[in-house]
This record gives C-alpha cells, sequence and structure tokens, in this order.
C-alpha cells in the first residue's frame, strides 16, 4: 500500500517535472494544450471536492469558474492588479458567490440540488450576457494586459511560456491543497456524508454546513481556475459561465474517475487532448466525445484512473 | 427505588401520527441514569417511532422529551447526539465504503471537535487512531480495522454499528433492535457484550427488541409498547407474569406462529 503511494508519488513528480521542461522542446501549439488541461484540471479537481467527495452534482459550477475569471479580467483592465492578487480576489470571490448560491442549494437534496445549482448558474450567466456596461456583454472582457506578478518576482507574464510554467506551479500547489482537504479529519467528513448523511448528523455533524462548507471551497478553486483561465485566453467572455461550461468538470471527473484525487486531472487531460486530436480533422467532436462517453459509462464506469487502481489493488 | 431520583431522559404524552395512523400515542417514560431498559413489543407496535422522535429524527406531533429536564422535541439529529443522546439503526446504518476504522473515525472526529481539520492528515492522528481501534478491539473487530465495510458480514456490520455509537460516548447508548437478523449464537454474544460495556462504564442503555426473550437476562427494566401505546412497565418478572402483555403481546406471537 505504501510502496504503491511512493510510486505514484514518483510517478507524478516525474510528470510534473516533464510538464517543467516542455517549452524546452515542445512547439508552442502544445504548451497551450497543457495549460488548458492544467487550469481545466484544476476546475474539475476543485469541482469534484463537491460531486466525488460530498456526494452532490452541480451542474452550477461555471458560475465560479466564469467568475474567477471576469474578477482577473477586470482588475487588471481597470487597476493593473499584480497578477498574484487577482488571483487571490478570483478565489476569494469564487468562494463568496459560492457561499451565497450554496445557502440555497445545500438545503436541497438530489437531484433537486442539481437542478438549483443549474438555475443559479444560468442567473450568473445571463447577468454577465445582460450587464453591458459592467461586463461588456457577450463579447466579455478584453484588452487586459498581464503585467507583474507581485510578490517581488521578476516575471515576463506575456510570454506564454512563462506563463505556463507560473501555471503548472499554481496548479500543483493549489491541487496539493485540495489533496490534503481530502484527507484530512474535514474530508473524512465528507466522503462519509457521500455515502450516508443522515449516519453522519446522529455522530453529531450538522450536515446541511458541511455541505456549504465543501460548496464554498470547491467554488473558490473554482474561481482560482477561472483567474488562471482569463489571461490563458486573454478574455473573459460569458461562455465561461455558460451551463455547458458546467458540464465540463462533471464529464472530467467520470472520464478520470471522481473516487480518486487525480482523476479530475487525467479526465481534463483526456477531454483536452481528444477535442484538440478530433477536431484538427472532424468538425464533429461532440459525437466522438459522445461516444467516447458513452463507451466509458458503460465499461469503465469508476473512470480511467479509478479502474485502473481498481485493478491494481485486486492484483496486489 | 430508582424511580425516585429525577430521571436523565423522559418524555410526557409523546405522540407521532402519520395520516390516520397514531404510530406512538401519548407514550409516558422515564429512565434512571445507568439503567439498562429494554423497549419491547411487536412489530409495528411504535418503537422505532418512539426512537426517532427521541433522537431528532422524527418531530413529534405533540408531546415533550426531556433530557436532563430540558426539551429537545424537534431538535435536529446532530444537536442531540452532541447533547450525549447516541443510537443505532434497526436497518444497518454503516458506510460501506470506508474502512472499518474510518467508520469510528467519523464519529469520533466529530466527538473530538476535529471535523473542521482541513490541512491536518487525518493518517498521522495517532490519537485518532488508538481511539478508534480501542474501541474496535472492544468489540472484536480490531483485525478488520483496514478492511473496507462492505466486505464485512452482517453480523461484524451490527458491531460496527454499535462501535459508531460508543464513540462519541452518549450518555444514553439507545440500540434499535440491535440483534435484529441475528443467528441466536449472535444474539447471545451481542447481549454478552451489551452487559460487558456497561459493567465498563455508566452507560443508560435503552435497547428495543421485538422478541421479549432476548433481553430478559439483561434489561433492569422493561416497557412494553402495543399499537402505539405503552402497555405495561416493570421489572423483567413482573411484566412476563402481566396478564395484559401476556394477552397483547405474547398472544400476537402465538397468533404470528399459529399462521
Ligand atoms: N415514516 C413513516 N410513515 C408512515 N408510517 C410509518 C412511518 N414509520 C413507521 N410507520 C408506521 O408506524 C407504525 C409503527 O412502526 P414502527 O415504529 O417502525 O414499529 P416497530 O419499530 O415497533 O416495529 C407502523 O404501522 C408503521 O407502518
Ligand atoms: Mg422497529
Amino acid at each position: 500500500m505504501s510502496r504503491r503511494a511512493g510510486l505514484i508519488t514518483a510517478l507524478i513528480a516525474v510528470i510534473l517535472v516533464a510538464l517543467w521542461f516542455l517549452p524546452a522542446w515542445a512547439p508552442y501549439f502544445y504548451i497551450f494544450v497543457a495549460a488548458e488541461i492544467l487550469i481545466l484540471g484544476l476546475f474539475a479537481a476543485g469541482f469534484n471536492l463537491v460531486f466525488g467527495y460530498t456526494g452532490m452534482l452541480s451542474l452550477g459550477h461555471a458560475a465560479f469558474f466564469g467568475f474567477g475569471a471576469y474578477v482577473t479580467a477586470m482588475l487588471l483592465l481597470h487597476f493593473d492588479t499584480p497578477l498574484a492578487f487577482a488571483l487571490i480576489a478570483s478565489l476569494a470571490g469564487g468562494g463568496l458567490l459560492a457561499l451565497v448560491i450554496g445557502f440555497f442549494c445545500v438545503r436541497l437534496t438530489e437531484v433537486y440540488f442539481t437542478m438549483l445549482t443549474l438555475a443559479f448558474g444560468m442567473m450568473v450567466f445571463s447577468v454577465a450576457q445582460q450587464w453591458r456596461s459592467f461586463t461588456g456583454g457577450s463579447d466579455g472582457i478584453t484588452g487586459f494586459a498581464v503585467g507583474s506578478f507581485g510578490l517581488g518576482l521578476d516575471l515576463t507574464l506575456g510570454n506564454p511560456a512563462v506563463y505556463y510554467q507560473l501555471t503548472l506551479v499554481i496548479v500543483t500547489l493549489a491541487g496539493l491543497c485540495l489533496y490534503l482537504i481530502t484527507i484530512s479529519p474535514f474530508g473524512l467528513i465528507l466522503r462519509a456524508m457521500a455515502e450516508n448523511p443522515e449516519r453522519v448528523a446522529f455522530t453529531g455533524i450538522p450536515v446541511r454546513r458541511y455541505r456549504l462548507y465543501s460548496f464554498v471551497i470547491s467554488g473558490a478553486f473554482s474561481g482560482l481556475a477561472g483567474g488562471l483561465f482569463a489571461p490563458f485566453t486573454r478574455v473573459a467572455s460569458p461562455e465561461t459561465l455558460h451551463w455547458s461550461q458546467s458540464a465540463e468538470p462533471v464529464l472530467m471527473s467520470i472520464l478520470g474517475g471522481s473516487a480518486t484525487f487525480l482523476g479530475p486531472f487525467i479526465g481534463s487531460a483526456i477531454f483536452v487532448l481528444l477535442e484538440t486530436w478530433i477536431t484538427s480533422f472532424t468538425d464533429r467532436w461532440m459525437l466522438f466525445l459522445g461516444i467516447v462517453l458513452a463507451l466509458m459509462v458503460m465499461y469503465l464506469r469508476r473512470g480511467l484512473l479509478g479502474t485502473a487502481l481498481d485493478r491494481l489493488t485486486k492484483r496486489g | 427505588m430508582a424511580e425516585q431520583n429525577t430521571p436523565i431522559l423522559s418524555t410526557d404524552a409523546l405522540t407521532k401520527r402519520f395520516g390516520g395512523l397514531t404510530a406512538v400515542d401519548g407514550v409516558s417514560i422515564a429512565l434512571n441514569e445507568g439503567e439498562i431498559v429494554a423497549l419491547i413489543g411487536p412489530n409495528g407496535a411504535g418503537k422505532t417511532t418512539f426512537y426517532n422522535m427521541v433522537s431528532g429524527r422524527m418531530t413529534p406531533t405533540s408531546g415533550q422529551v426531556l433530557f436532563h429536564g430540558s426539551d429537545i422535541a424537534g431538535k435536529p439529529p446532530h444537536e442531540i447526539a452532541r447533547a450525549g443522546i447516541g443510537r443505532s439503526f434497526q436497518i444497518t446504518n454503516v458506510f460501506n465504503e470506508l474502512t472499518v476504522r474510518e467508520n469510528v473515525q467519523v464519529a469520533l472526529v466529530s466527538h473530538r471537535g476535529k471535523s473542521l481539520r482541513l490541512f491536518a492528515v487525518l493518517g498521522m492522528d495517532r490519537a485518532l487512531r488508538r481511539e478508534a481501534d480501542e474501541i474496535l478491539a472492544r468489540l472484536g473487530l480490531e483485525s478488520m480495522a483496514e478492511l473496507r465495510t462492505g466486505t464485512l458480514s452482517y453480523g461484524d456490520k451490527r458491531l460496527l454499528e454499535l462501535a459508531i455509537v460508543l464513540a462519541i460516548e452518549p450518555e444514553i447508548v439507545m440500540l434499535d433492535e440491535p440483534t435484529a437478523g441475528l443467528t441466536p449464537e449472535e444474539t447471545r454474544a451481542v447481549i454478552e457484550l451489551i452487559r460487558n460495556l456497561r459493567a465498563e462504564r455508566p452507560y443508560t442503555f435503552f435497547i428495543t427488541e421485538h422478541d421479549m426473550e432476548v433481553v430478559f437476562g439483561l434489561a433492569e427494566r422493561v416497557l412494553v409498547m402495543h399499537r402505539g401505546q405503552l402497555l405495561a412497565t416493570g421489572a423483567p418478572e413482573e411484566v412476563r407474569q402481566n396478564p395484559e402483555v401476556r394477552r397483547a403481546y405474547l398472544g400476537d406471537e402465538e397468533e404470528d406462529s399459529a399462521a
């Protein structure tokens, strides 16, 4: 068991080092692909705290991701805020919005919870779309420049390779933070709630409040991912708030395995790579994604990583 | 008599109606600290509904539940658990996806006020591990600590159910048919275990059972429920001799076995 943990840690370290040196040998195009995988992976991992660990399916997480994107984009545009502080604001903003939306949503469970998150997500989307003077309407926020990073670090963030490496560091740190939460006593309570919230209540835990805590943390990490996404795409658009954006972390978590911590990251890699590869020779990317997803749900229900780990455990 | 002390838990005309059915009908009881009390009655008598009201799972239609003299009726389960009333469930209610040790740790994390530790590593909390293993050892489950709970036998899951309740160190341990579905040997083992637990610590045990013979050797006092009402209360022998109980309760059983 602990040998396996060591092996996985070593594997992750190798992957991280390889990713760090990616700009040294890979074409620019792959730097963009890798950055997108990392950012959406963080979004999906943040989402999966609520989905995989707490057992609640949210279809409104684009609200937090998109909100984070707008917060960073606006701070950069209007105040030339150093990126580090803009990202912290996105993290806090995502958490705060999740607190407001979650306050209502955690009162409901199962499909009603899901429908309410979807409804709130749609509301946030239409506010962004309608409130043109503030949000730029359907064009979103553009024309902002990433200046300094802050915290005394001198980085040329205009260079995509540098921005990518910064993304790698931030996603790794944020991922580590999330991982610690999942293996904490608090994380145990979440996992227990996913299976049997009532039994948890009878041990003295106010289940609804803990659902809200999980939702807020999840929203904060989604907001951080959104904050990283805006400078990467050079726009904060209402599309990042659209309900179809909320579906992405769901698909990624299921593809990779929602019962594992790294599943959503693997799912993000599968999703982005498939999308990149398939759109290079056909427009019908959604059709292929649908087929892959159908096959996974039928034959690899616990996701790629989940199934692999199951196999290993059975053998070892 | 113990009856003269202030009771740790009492109910006053506790009533629950489901539509036209009165599942619990004006039941008033009192438990004294440190007693082992059995609530018996045939299936459908209203025992579980009574438990649900005391433990906060259901809000009473009317009546009071007094714990140390203050009314807890209608309070949410987590507050009642925090206050010192732990309960188990007639239908096994454990976390199948977690390990056996983790099942107990859920309750310990809650009870020790560690549930908001976000950046501590559960696996490195030695106190939580030791305490969980001690509780498992008391129930003879220590060798299964690392197993996924879903793989346990039914009897072991019933014991784990008890371990989760003990982990919150309740003053009152309410067990809803702890021997439901167990073989006669397993049943005897559980009864023996409860007796030992009680000898170790001054728990107040409140146990339901549909088969009155099971708890006769264990309970110091027996309450009999029938069709939502409290029919009799007294020492096991008294209750056994009570003609009304014989008619209502044992009569039902004879009908059952005759059928
Ligand atoms: N949630 C519920 N809704 C409607 N009726 C219920 C509910 N729970 C129990 N009852 C009814 O209340 C009566 C008492 O049930 P219960 O308390 O489970 O009895 P016991 O535990 O003594 O077997 C039964 O007739 C049962 O059908
Ligand atoms: Mg019952």
